[in-house]
């Protein structure tokens, strides 16, 4: 595929897109029942599935540590997730978001309350459209919730990047090839961001702009993840019967 | 408005010193943790809904054996952490290599949790006239933080499940519950607390379960009427003995 001759025009981007909207999300939690917690999560063409299981015991013993637990991350992508089948097995672009990824939720998790214990974070890509890491964050943000772990609050990301001299929220796999820039962005709730990336070039206010405009998509998507969550359980809750 | 379900990072109160379990303090407000149940009566707390037991010296659990080593047994306690149940906390003076005669891998007991240090070692005990192992009945799990919801205020709801039930159960603060009975009468029971699981968090649920089980019940007096007569003779006189026994080892659950 050769690049097309404009990414954007009046506005418009290639699939239809304002600048600033965001692709269609899908949310489902609970979808493993063995695991302790997990969330099935579409973010435009991307299909991502997370399944938390922890606290639990570590194996191998040497990897706990004494006084907190640790936090595992495993971002795989399946052979079938991308045109050219992806070989099985981690490769030096799955470690490296894994490691990112890991890192964008461990400031939100109380690692302290579990010492000697091991949270496993897996986040498989059935199909792939540029964002897979967003999503993945996403949607494990929402599966650690469902496990229980506590956490200082959820955790949302979504990219930016520069398309034809133009900002853009959220880009799409020929606006990410084809672009200027791409900024993927995790951030809590109140704005403070956990996880910064990118591939490309920027102009300092450029950038500064890209990361408001990546504020607002943060927001909208921690809106989503809250509103999935609720529905899981979306019943009466007020009663006297309790304790 | 009571009670509100929260997610973790929720804003739930401008004053730290009402902070609970579920919660945490900053800026001099207090956020939930976990995805769970807010609670603002007095104090605020999250019940989460889901979660690994994490044990705390006092809770009666029960607990599986895992393996037999020299001078402990190590005790699968349904959490990240194992317990470990001392040669010296068995209730009879028994030597290192007579171990396994008294409880071997795969038996259930019903322990103690005397001590948790910082380390998150767990010493367990079965020195206590609470405690016994487990020998026949059937056992379910269900999530650890629901526990009080299955016990009740003041113990109603599980009073009225071993009423409705003719049962015994006991409920293990791990999320294990215990039952013996009739197998029948065990599997009204079993039925009865997989829905107060499923149903935690809508209202109005010891109603809705005591209708559940007089619904149960009801077809099965309907159908069984002839049999009936017989059955009960025998059912008071096993009641008797057992009644007797499960007194002794129940005593005075929580």
């Amino acid at each position: 595929m050769s690049k097309p001759e404009k990414l954007i025009e009046n506005g418009i981007r290639l699939d239809g897109r304002k600048p600033d909207e965001l692709r269609p999300i899908k949310i489902q939690v609970g979808v493993l029942n063995r695991a302790d917690g997990s969330c099935y999560f579409e973010f435009g063409g991307n299909k991502v599935i997370a399944a938390v299981y922890g606290p639990r015991e570590v194996h191998p013993r040497h990897m706990q540590k004494s006084n907190s637990a640790v936090v595992r991350y495993r971002y795989n992508m399946a052979s079938f997730s991308v045109e050219d089948r992806k070989r099985p097995g981690p490769d030096r672009r799955s470690i490296e978001v894994s490691k990112v990824s890991r890192e964008a939720l461990e400031p939100v998790i109380f690692q302290e309350y579990f010492p000697r214990s091991a949270i496993d974070i897996f986040v498989e890509v059935l199909q792939a459209d540029a964002g897979t890491r967003t999503a993945g964050i996403n949607a494990a943000s929402i599966a650690l919730a469902d496990a229980g772990i506590p956490m200082k609050s959820l955790i949302s990301a979504c990219a930016v990047g520069k398309i034809d001299d133009t900002l853009v929220l959220d880009l799409n796999k020929d606006e990410d090839n084809y672009g200027q820039a791409d900024m993927p962005i995790a951030m809590t709730p109140d704005g403070r961001i956990t996880l910064i990336q990118m591939d490309g070039n920027l102009k300092k206010d450029e950038f500064k702009e890209a990361i408001e405009m990546a504020k607002t998509g943060c927001m909208a998507i921690h809106e989503m993840q809250k509103a999935a969550l609720m529905e899981k359980y979306s019943s009466q809750i007020e009663g006297e019967n309790n304790e | 408005m009571d009670k509100k379900l929260v997610i973790p990072g929720e804003f739930l109160s401008d004053d730290p010193l009402l902070a609970d379990e579920g919660t945490y303090v900053e800026d001099n407000k207090v956020f939930s943790t976990v995805f769970g149940i807010a609670s603002f009566k007095n104090h605020v707390r999250v019940v989460p809904l889901s979660g690994k037991y994490i044990p705390k010296p006092g809770d009666l659990i029960i607990g599986v054996i895992k393996e037999v080593t020299y001078s402990n047994w190590i005790v699968d306690i349904r959490s990240p952490y194992d317990g470990l149940l001392h040669i010296s906390e068995f209730p009879r003076r028994i030597e290192n290599d007579e171990m396994s005669k008294y409880l071997k891998m795969g038996d259930s007991i019903m322990t103690l949790v005397s001590d948790v240090d910082a380390n998150m070692k767990v010493e367990l005990t079965l020195n206590d006239q609470r405690l016994r192992p487990i020998k026949e009945g059937r056992m379910i799990e269900v999530t650890p933080s629901k526990v009080p919801r299955f016990i009740g205020r003041s113990g109603s709801m599980i009073a009225m499940l071993k009423n409705e039930t003719k049962c015994n159960i006991f409920i293990g603060q791990n999320g294990r519950i215990w039952i013996t009975g009739r197998d029948n009468e065990m599997e009204l029971a079993i039925k009865s607390l997989l829905k107060i699981e499923r149903e935690t968090h809508i209202s109005g649920l010891t109603d809705r379960v005591t209708r559940f089980l007089k619904e149960q019940k009801g077809e099965k007096v309907q159908e069984k009427e002839p049999e009936k007569k017989e059955e009960n003779i025998e059912e008071d006189k096993e009641k008797k003995e057992s009644e007797g026994i499960l007194d002794e080892l129940l005593g005075n659950e929580k």
